[in-house]
C-alpha cells in the first residue's frame, strides 16, 4: 500500500504500515511527547496519509457524476419550468409544461400512447427476457448436454452492439427478402407471411422479440450466478424428500435466487421504460406506423429536440416529459426493490 | 549561416502569426457532408475574386443539423455563415434572433428569385427574408427508361393510363412502384408525390384561402385514389418496406416506378450508374386536368447576427446569389439552384425544371410545419392507417382539420 504520491513529506517506510501499526507511521513532524501523539494521531493521520489518498481518489469520478450526471438532472428539472422557444429560454411559467404533456391534447393522448407502449414492453420483456433467462440459466445449471457451449452461445448477444442487433432483425423482418418471410413461405405457412414492422399489431412485438434475443443472456447470467450460490448441503437435503424438478424449482430454487430476481426485475423495469435505441432504429423516431412503437424515450426525444418533420423543438415540454420520465421510474423502482428486498432469504 | 536561417525564420513566423490578422476568416456551416468537394471548389472561386477573406467550409450530421446549429448559436460559438432550413426549420432559428435579417438593399440578387423561394426563408409574421434560398425539390415520379420501353408504356397522360401502364408492369413481373411506406416520412412523399394533379391547383388555392379544409372532397378522393393505387400496385407488404429497400428495389431495376423527390435522381443514378431514368408529374384525373407536381424549397444561406465578421458574411452571401455560383452549383451538384436564369446541362434536371412551372407548393411542409402537431406527422400516421386499411379518406380529413386546428387560425372554429 503505497500512497507516496499524496504527502510528499512522509518516509517511504511509513507508507508500508497498515492501520493497525499506529506510531510507527508518523513520518518527520511527529517526533515529539507520545501523548500529543496520541491525541493528535487519528485525526492528522486521516488527513494526511490515507485520507488524502482516498479522497483523490474519490473527487474525480465524484466531479465526473456532478459534471455530467447531477448537473443534467438538476438543469432539466429547472428548464422543465420555463417556456422555450427553440432552444432560447423564456419566462418561467411552472408547472404550465408538465399539464401540457400531461393533460393537452394531442401532447396528452402522445403521452398516453407511448406510456401505454412502455408498459406492454415491461410485462411482454418481463415474460420473454427474464421467464426465458430464468429457464435457460436452470437448464445451464443442471448442466444438461453442452452446457458449457451454451452458457457462452446464450451470452454472446448480450455483447453485440445493439445498432447490429436491430439492423440483422429488420433484415429477418423485411416483407419481400426476410428470412422469416421467406421460411414461413418455403414451409407451407405463407398466409403468415406478414410485414412484421408495418404494421400497427405486429411491429412493437416484432422489436421486443429482437430485444429479447439480444439481452436474454443477461437474466440468464445473473440467475445462473444465484443457483451457484445454492449450498450443495440444502440440495441434497432436497434430494432425499422428492424427485420432483418442479418442486425443486418453486420451493428451493426460486426462492434461493430472490436476490438474483431482485436485480434482474428492477434493471428491466428502468430498461423497458427508457427504451430508445431499438425502436430508434426498426420503427424510427415518429414510432412508425403510427405511434404503435412509439415509446416514452422516443417521444422525449422528438418533443425536445424536434424531428424533420414537425420543426418543432420544444426544450420546456421535453424537459417536464424527461422529469416525469425519472420521477416515476425512481419511485417504481425504489417500491419494486424494497418489496422485492422483503422477500430475500439470509441464509 | 546560422544566423541568417534564424532571421529568416523569425520573419516567416511573424508573418504566420500577422497573416490571420489581415484576412478575415468566415466559418461556413452545413448539413451536405457529401457535397463537401464541390463547396471547397466554390470557396476557392470566392476566395480568388475576394482576397483577405477565407472561407472555412464544416459539416454536422443532417439529422440532428438543427439542434447542432441552435445549440451552437444560444452558446455564442455559431458559425459566421450557415446552411439553414426552410419553413418551419428557418422559423426556429430565426426567430430566436440568431440571423441576419436581409434585403435587396444587402444581397441584390434577392430582388429577382421567385416569390415562393422568397417565402420559404422569410417569417411568416413580418416577411422578413434571412437566408438565400439555394435549391428547390419536386416531389414527382421517376421511372425507368429501359423498362418502360421493354413493356410498350408512355408517360401516362391520366390518373386510368397510370393504372393501366402499372398492370401492364404488373403482368410482366416487374412491380410497378418500389415504394414502402414502413418509414414515416415516405407516406407523405406517395401522397403528394402521386396526388397533387387530382387535388389540384383549386383545391390548394381555395385551402389557402380559407375557403376550404382537409375535408374537401378534392383532398379525400385523391387520399382514396393514392391509397388503391399504393394497394394493388406497391410491393407486396409495402407498409413494412422501409425506405432504403425501397431505393434498392428501384435502383437494382426489380421495379419500374418510384414515387418520390427530384433529389433521388442522383442516389439512383449512383446506386446504378446504368440505370435511365425519366420523370414525369403524377397525372390527373383526365388528360386535361393540369399535370403538378409538389415543389418546396430545401433550405438557405444565412448570415449569424451575432457574427464578428458580418461584412464579409454579407459579402459571401453575394457570391451565394449569384448566377455564377448557381449555374456551378446545379453543374457539379446535379441540384435544381433557386437562382433565376441558370440553365441545365443535365437533361433531367431540365426536365424537372420545366416540370416546376406547374407546380402546387408540397403542402404540409410549406404550410402546416408551423404547430404542435404539425400537418406531416398527422398525415404521415393517417396515411399509415389508410394503407393498412385501419382508417378512411374522410376520417383522415377530419382528422387532419381537427388536430391543425390547434394552432392553425383557419381551422379554428
Amino acid at each position: 500500500m503505497r500512497d507516496s504520491g499524496c504527502d510528499g513529506n512522509q518516509p517511504e517506510t511509513q507508507n508500508s504500515t497498515s492501520p493497525l501499526m499506529g506510531e510507527d507511521g508518523w513520518g518527520v513532524a511527529a517526533s515529539a511527547d507520545p501523548k500529543i501523539k496520541r491525541a493528535l494521531k487519528v485525526p492528522q493521520l486521516r488527513m494526511t496519509g490515507r485520507g488524502l489518498w482516498i479522497s483523490a481518489l474519490i473527487v474525480p469520478p465524484l466531479c465526473f457524476v456532478a459534471l455530467f450526471i447531477v448537473y443534467p438532472i438538476v438543469s432539466a428539472f429547472a428548464y422543465a419550468f420555463f417556456d422555450w422557444q427553440g432552444l432560447k429560454r423564456l419566462d418561467f411559467v411552472g408547472l404550465e409544461n408538465f399539464h401540457t404533456v400531461l393533460f393537452v391534447e394531442p401532447y396528452r393522448s402522445w403521452t398516453i400512447n407511448a406510456f401505454k407502449n412502455n408498459v406492454i414492453v415491461f410485462f411482454a420483456l418481463m415474460v420473454l427476457q427474464n421467464g426465458l433467462g430464468f429457464i435457460l440459466a436452470y437448464a445451464l445449471w443442471r448442466e444438461l448436454p453442452g452446457a458449457r457451449f451454451h452458457r457462452i452461445a446464450v451470452f454472446l448477444p448480450v455483447v453485440l452492439s445493439t445498432i447490429i442487433v436491430a439492423y440483422l432483425f429488420k433484415l429477418f423482418y423485411h416483407p419481400l427478402f426476410g428470412v422469416v418471410n421467406i421460411t414461413l413461405k418455403g414451409i407451407g405457412l405463407g398466409w403468415l407471411a406478414q410485414p412484421w414492422l408495418g404494421q400497427s399489431g405486429t411491429a412493437l412485438g416484432s422489436i421486443i422479440v429482437a430485444q429479447a434475443w439480444h439481452m436474454v443472456g443477461f437474466p440468464t447470467l445473473v440467475f445462473l450466478a444465484g443457483m451457484q450460490r445454492i449450498p450443495s448441503e440444502i440440495l441434497d437435503a432436497v434430494r432425499m424428500e422428492t424427485e420432483s424438478e418442479w418442486v425443486k424449482i418453486t420451493k428451493i430454487v426460486w426462492p434461493l435466487v430472490a436476490p438474483s430476481a431482485t436485480i434482474v426485475f428492477t434493471l428491466l423495469f428502468v430498461g423497458a421504460f427508457n427504451w430508445f435505441e431499438l425502436p430508434y432504429i426498426m420503427g424510427g423516431l415518429d414510432g412508425s406506423p403510427f405511434g404503435s412503437t412509439d415509446v416514452l424515450g422516443l417521444y422525449f426525444y422528438r418533443t425536445a429536440f424536434g424531428n424533420v418533420s414537425s420543426g418543432q423543438q420544444d426544450f420546456g415540454l421535453g424537459s417536464a416529459l424527461a422529469v416525469i420520465i425519472f420521477i416515476f421510474i425512481a419511485i417504481v423502482a425504489g417500491v419494486i426493490t424494497t418489496r422485492l428486498r422483503a422477500r430475500e432469504i439470509q441464509l | 549561416m546560422k544566423t541568417n536561417l534564424i532571421r529568416i525564420g523569425a520573419a516567416l513566423s511573424a508573418v504566420l502569426v500577422a497573416a490571420p490578422a489581415f484576412a478575415q476568416e468566415l466559418t461556413f456551416w452545413s448539413w451536405r457532408q457529401e457535397d463537401r468537394a464541390a463547396y471547397e471548389t466554390f470557396i476557392d472561386t470566392f476566395e480568388a475574386a475576394n482576397p483577405g477573406i477565407t472561407v472555412k467550409f464544416e459539416t454536422f450530421e443532417a439529422a440532428n443539423y438543427n439542434t447542432i446549429l441552435s445549440t451552437a448559436l444560444a452558446g455564442g460559438v455559431g458559425p459566421d455563415v450557415m446552411m439553414v432550413r426552410a419553413y418551419g426549420g428557418m422559423e426556429n432559428v430565426a426567430s430566436a434572433g440568431y440571423l441576419e435579417a436581409l434585403s435587396n438593399e444587402s444581397v441584390p440578387a434577392l430582388a429577382d428569385f421567385a416569390a415562393p423561394a422568397i417565402a420559404a426563408e422569410s417569417m411568416r409574421s413580418d416577411g422578413t427574408i434571412y437566408a438565400v434560398p439555394f435549391a428547390s425539390q419536386t416531389q414527382l415520379v421517376i421511372y425507368n427508361k429501359a423498362i418502360f420501353d421493354a413493356n410498350g408504356i408512355e408517360e401516362p397522360q391520366s390518373w386510368d393510363e397510370l393504372k393501366a401502364a402499372s398492370q401492364k408492369l404488373k403482368d410482366a413481373g416487374v412491380i410497378p412502384f418500389a415504394n414502402g411506406t414502413a418509414t414515416a416520412w415516405q407516406n407523405e412523399t406517395v401522397t403528394f408525390g402521386l396526388g397533387s394533379s387530382l387535388m389540384g391547383k383549386d383545391f390548394y388555392d381555395a385551402l389557402m384561402a380559407g375557403d376550404a379544409d382537409f375535408t374537401d372532397a378534392r383532398f379525400t378522393d385523391a387520399l382514396g385514389e393514392v391509397a388503391a393505387v399504393a394497394a394493388e400496385y406497391f410491393p407486396d407488404g409495402f407498409i413494412g418496406l422501409d425506405y432504403p429497400s425501397a431505393q434498392q428495389l428501384f435502383s437494382s431495376e426489380m421495379a419500374g416506378m418510384f414515387v418520390g423527390g427530384s433529389y433521388e435522381l442522383a442516389t439512383f443514378k449512383t446506386q446504378n450508374p446504368d440505370i435511365e431514368l425519366g420523370v414525369f408529374a403524377a397525372p390527373g384525373k383526365t388528360a386535361e386536368d393540369a399535370k403538378l407536381v409538389g415543389l418546396y424549397f430545401d433550405g438557405g444561406y444565412a448570415a449569424n447576427a451575432a457574427g464578428a465578421n458580418k461584412e464579409a458574411s454579407v459579402k459571401f452571401l453575394n457570391y451565394l446569389a449569384s448566377k455564377e455560383f448557381g449555374q456551378a452549383f446545379a453543374n457539379t451538384l446535379n441540384n435544381i439552384s433557386t437562382i433565376p436564369g441558370v440553365t441545365f446541362d443535365n437533361p433531367l434536371l431540365a426536365e424537372v425544371n420545366d416540370l416546376n412551372k406547374s407546380s402546387i407548393p408540397y403542402l404540409m411542409l410549406a404550410h402546416f410545419r408551423y404547430g404542435e402537431p404539425s400537418g406531416s406527422v398527422l398525415i404521415q400516421a393517417e396515411m399509415q392507417k389508410l394503407f393498412a386499411g385501419e382508417t378512411t379518406p374522410v376520417a383522415i380529413g377530419e382528422a387532419l382539420t381537427t388536430g391543425l386546428a390547434a394552432w392553425y387560425e383557419p381551422f379554428k372554429k
